[in-house]
């Protein structure tokens, strides 16, 4: 029961724990410094650009529900084409858990509207025959002057003139027409091809794995198997193609508008299952049975929430933020002055470390997973101020109430944060439960202020026991402090021991 | 504010008293007028809801001469049919609220606003919200508030005690409660940044209220064995005690809330800012009242329902010593400083 003393002069070395604290501090710098992360990460509502937020569905007339898999392959679909646009540091990121996630897409400057066309399109997946193929680079010369059979001139020069190095060629629109001859690229640019209209379409596959062939040790295969129509249709298909010459023997599998994979055709497939072989490692029939299956479900995309945010306005809610945050500081400063007096200097360190700990991992964050600092996140931040500050008050008042039992300055010091310790802990870790079930259960920019508050709530945890604890310890050991000076905040008179000594 | 931490010691020491358990019914009475004027106002007007949860367009230019009756005439050649709300927003921009509209509409206002006030397209801010995307964000915000809900309740049952956690969420509720009826009522835009500010201000009430039940829980730990006081003077004294630090806790998480309102409302009108700080603000107000009024008394009335409680209060009756144990009306000064000052507390033992 009453074995405090003990304890409190193990624990009671403040000037190692600043020292520790300091080093915290200098590594952490450093890192920004080594990273090179010294410019802030900001969110596009505080540099302009535009925000979309996609929420996968079943395609209209589909029955099914949307899986994992296939939000994971819509979020590498929509990568693909707002990669296409070629704007740096555009970002497809998925937000939430399970098949319960939305699509977040972000492109800084003013590409909006297009931005906007582009990502909210249904992608399909095609099987189309291959009628030629070459390599990803603009032909030279005549090279690609002799069409092949069943392609128009104005295809062939098309085909030519394709390069499938730049990144607006590799961009998935979900525009491709069924019904005619397509010119495409496949996935990495590497390759190009002229594509006959589409036979097979992805919603006549009914089922699609990625297996091991025993006998063949470490082989890789795809198997896939389609419905009706499907079977009828891909009989067809292959019974036709099979004893054509290279390439026109090859059927292409195409994901909105680009070539995922094109194998060529063994034989002719009338019992609607077949299995595409070749050297694939694990992950890349993996990948392609993934494409497949997604391509027997195609996911439409509602477009949530669109927001286009100009330069001006960025600006202005970049200014409103930092202004918000240094008069919340300020008010908050002056506030513990005048109440706590010299002892609210502890405060006002504590209050400044916290702010460089903040900005320093806000840095460090922006480096490390892409974190970025949207007026949500300083809002966040500035709120936090609050929770911070409170751990300090719940200390300060309970090293007065332990002073007005009649013990010095220097033992209360102890003994409150004793007692201050467990209140601390349980208060901030219900603040932590709070930011991290908002940060589960928000979308989109509000996901930052939780975000901020959570880091917030973790970095007050550390000042309060690597600086506002030993800082108190040790000014409690000045003489001016013990004095109970009138402006020190722990006169008599302030902590109401007047009255007592009267009477 | 000297004379004001004069109080805080006097408070500490029972000498100055408020009753707060002892006129609970009096909180009560007012808190069930609140939240019943809530749920009146709910029911009749309901939330004013902002086209985040509606589903519309909203298109703001930045211009420095914005014009309402420009922006109709734009939004009327463009071919919208229905009416639009059309706003001025500070003394540089204007403001078109619509309804969902098709694709190819929304780009059509934009020219015709960019073309009307001859600015260029891309300095027009635009927000368009699907008409389902509503529905979305409030199915997560409610598994959000039960998720913590539940959480918070098995987290502070472990670490307090479980009549506690009840206590606490009791109080939780009522703020949630009464906040979104001061929304209903007043008729404030709810974004979903209302609805964060809603969430972080269960994070916040519970921290006040935490502080205060820890104490409590310290004054009561050996309070059976001590028969001085009844529960209900325990948690009195608890809440006296702490009254300074929620006061003071509470200021000073207002503070920072009050200047984000400030700019956000002040400076750039509308927006993320001012929803998530008017959220904050009135509900870190509601969530300290009931940290102080109703969570304590709360807990009392289910504490007091023991039989060991109710023993207890026999024998602190039986005493008869009236020096510390009567609280009568309103404050009272204690003269006279005996030995059954806080010095000789017998539940400050439990210390670790």
């Amino acid at each position: 029961m009453s074995t405090t003393t003990k304890p409190i002069k193990t624990s009671s070395r403040p000037g190692r724990t600043l020292a520790i604290m300091g080093l915290i501090l200098l590594s952490m710098t450093g890192l920004v410094f080594l990273q090179d992360s010294k410019s802030l990460q900001l969110g596009l509502d505080l540099r302009g650009g535009t925000s979309v937020t996609l929420q996968p569905r079943i395609a209209p007339g589909q029955e099914g529900s949307v899986t994992s898999e296939a939000i994971d392959q819509a979020v590498s679909i929509i990568r693909q084409r707002v990669d296409s646009l070629g704007v740096v540091e555009s970002e497809v990121t998925a937000q939430g858990s399970g098949t319960n996630r939305q699509i977040v897409i972000s492109v800084p400057g003013d590409t909006g509207r297009r931005v906007v066309d582009l990502v909210g399109q249904t992608a399909e997946l095609r099987f189309r025959q291959v009628l030629a193929s070459g390599s990803g680079v603009p032909a030279t010369g005549d090279a690609g002057a002799t069409p092949a059979a069943g392609v128009s001139a104005a295809d062939n020069a098309k085909f030519a003139a394709l390069d499938c190095t730049k990144p607006e060629n590799l961009q998935g629109n979900g525009a491709d027409d069924a019904t005619a001859v397509l010119v495409a690229c496949d996935r990495a640019g590497g390759t190009k091809y002229i594509l006959a209209p589409a036979e097979v379409l992805g919603r006549q596959i009914s089922k699609a794995s990625a297996g091991l062939d025993p006998q063949a040790g470490s082989a890789w295969f795809v198997s896939l198997t389609f419905d009706n129509e499907g079977t009828s249709a891909f009989g067809a298909l292959t019974a036709r193609v099979t004893s054509l010459p290279e390439p026109t023997n090859q059927v292409a599998i195409v994901l909105d508008g680009l070539v995922v994979s094109s194998p060529r055709i063994n034989e002719a497939i009338p019992s609607g299952s077949a299995q595409i072989t070749g050297s694939f490692t694990q992950l890349e029939a993996q990948d392609l049975a993934n494409v497949l299956k997604y391509g027997a479900l195609p996911l439409a995309f509602d477009r949530g929430e669109v927001q286009l945010v100009s330069p001006t306005l960025g600006a202005a809610q970049l200014n409103a933020g930092v202004l918000a945050a240094g008069l919340g500081m300020l008010l908050v400063v002056i506030f513990t002055l005048l109440y706590y007096r010299a002892l609210g200097l502890v405060t006002v360190g504590s209050l400044a470390v916290a702010a460089i700990m903040l900005y320093t991992l806000i840095l460090l964050m922006g480096q490390w997973v892409g974190f970025t600092l949207t007026l949500a996140g300083i809002a966040g931040a500035i709120t936090a101020i609050g929770v911070t500050a409170d751990s300090f008050i719940v200390y300060f008042e309970r090293v007065k109430d332990e002073m007005r039992e009649g013990r010095s300055l220097r033992t209360a010091a102890e003994t409150g944060w004793v007692r201050a310790r467990r209140t601390i802990l349980i208060a901030d870790f219900v603040s932590l439960i709070a930011a991290v079930l908002l940060y589960i259960f928000s979308v989109g920019g509000v996901r930052g202020f939780a975000f901020t508050l959570g880091l917030t709530t973790i970095i007050d945890l550390i000042i309060i026991f690597l600086f506002t604890k030993p800082a108190l310890v040790l000014i409690s050991r000045s003489k001016f402090f013990n004095s109970g000076h009138p402006l020190s905040g722990f006169s008599p008179k302030s902590l109401g021991l007047v009255i007592a000594k009267e009477a | 504010m000297s004379k004001f931490s004069g109080l805080g010691g006097r408070l500490y020491r029972g000498e100055t008293s408020v009753d707060f358990i002892g006129r609970r019914r009096r909180w009560y009475a007012l808190s069930g007028f609140f939240v019943l004027l809530s749920i009146g106002a709910l029911a009749v007007q309901g939330l004013t809801l902002g086209i985040e949860f509606k589903g519309g367009s909203s298109f703001t230019v930045n211009t420095p001469n914005p014009s309402v009756a420009l922006a109709r005439e734009a939004v009327a050649e463009a071919g919208l049919q229905s009416e639009g709300i059309v706003q001025l927003v500070g003394n540089d921009k204007v403001r078109v609220q619509t309804p969902a509209l098709e694709r190819a509409l929304n780009n059509a206002i934009q020219d015709a606003l960019a073309a009307k006030f001859s600015v260029s397209a891309s300095t027009i801010d635009v927000q368009i919200i699907g008409p389902s995307w509503g529905k979305e964000i409030t199915r997560k915000a409610l598994y959000g508030l039960f998720g913590f809900l539940l959480v918070v309740m098995i987290y502070l049952a472990m670490a307090l005690e479980p009549k506690m956690a009840i206590a606490a969420i009791v109080a939780v509720v009522h703020d949630v409660l009464i906040t979104v009826g001061i929304y209903a009522l007043v008729g404030f835009d709810v974004t979903p940044a209302t609805i964060i500010g809603f969430l972080t201000i269960l994070g916040y009430s519970l921290y006040d209220t935490v502080v205060v039940f820890d104490r409590v829980r310290d004054n009561t730990k050996a309070i059976s064995a001590a028969s001085t006081k009844t529960y209900s003077q325990a948690v009195n004294l608890a809440v006296n005690q702490t009254i300074v630090r929620s006061a003071n806790t509470s200021i000073v998480a207002i503070l920072p809330v009050a200047a984000i309102l400030f700019v956000g409302a002040g400076l750039l009108g509308a927006g993320t800012l001012k929803d998530l700080s008017l959220s904050l603000f009135i509900g870190l107000i509601v969530g300290t009242y009931s940290s102080i009024f109703i969570a304590p008394a709360v807990l009392t009335e289910l504490r007091e329902k023991e039989p060991a409680m109710q023993a207890l209060a026999k024998r602190v009756e039986a005493r008869g010593t009236t020096a510390a144990t009567t609280s009568t009306a309103g404050v009272t000064p204690v003269a006279a400083v005996n030995g059954r000052g806080p010095r000789n507390q017998p539940k400050r033992k439990g210390r670790k």
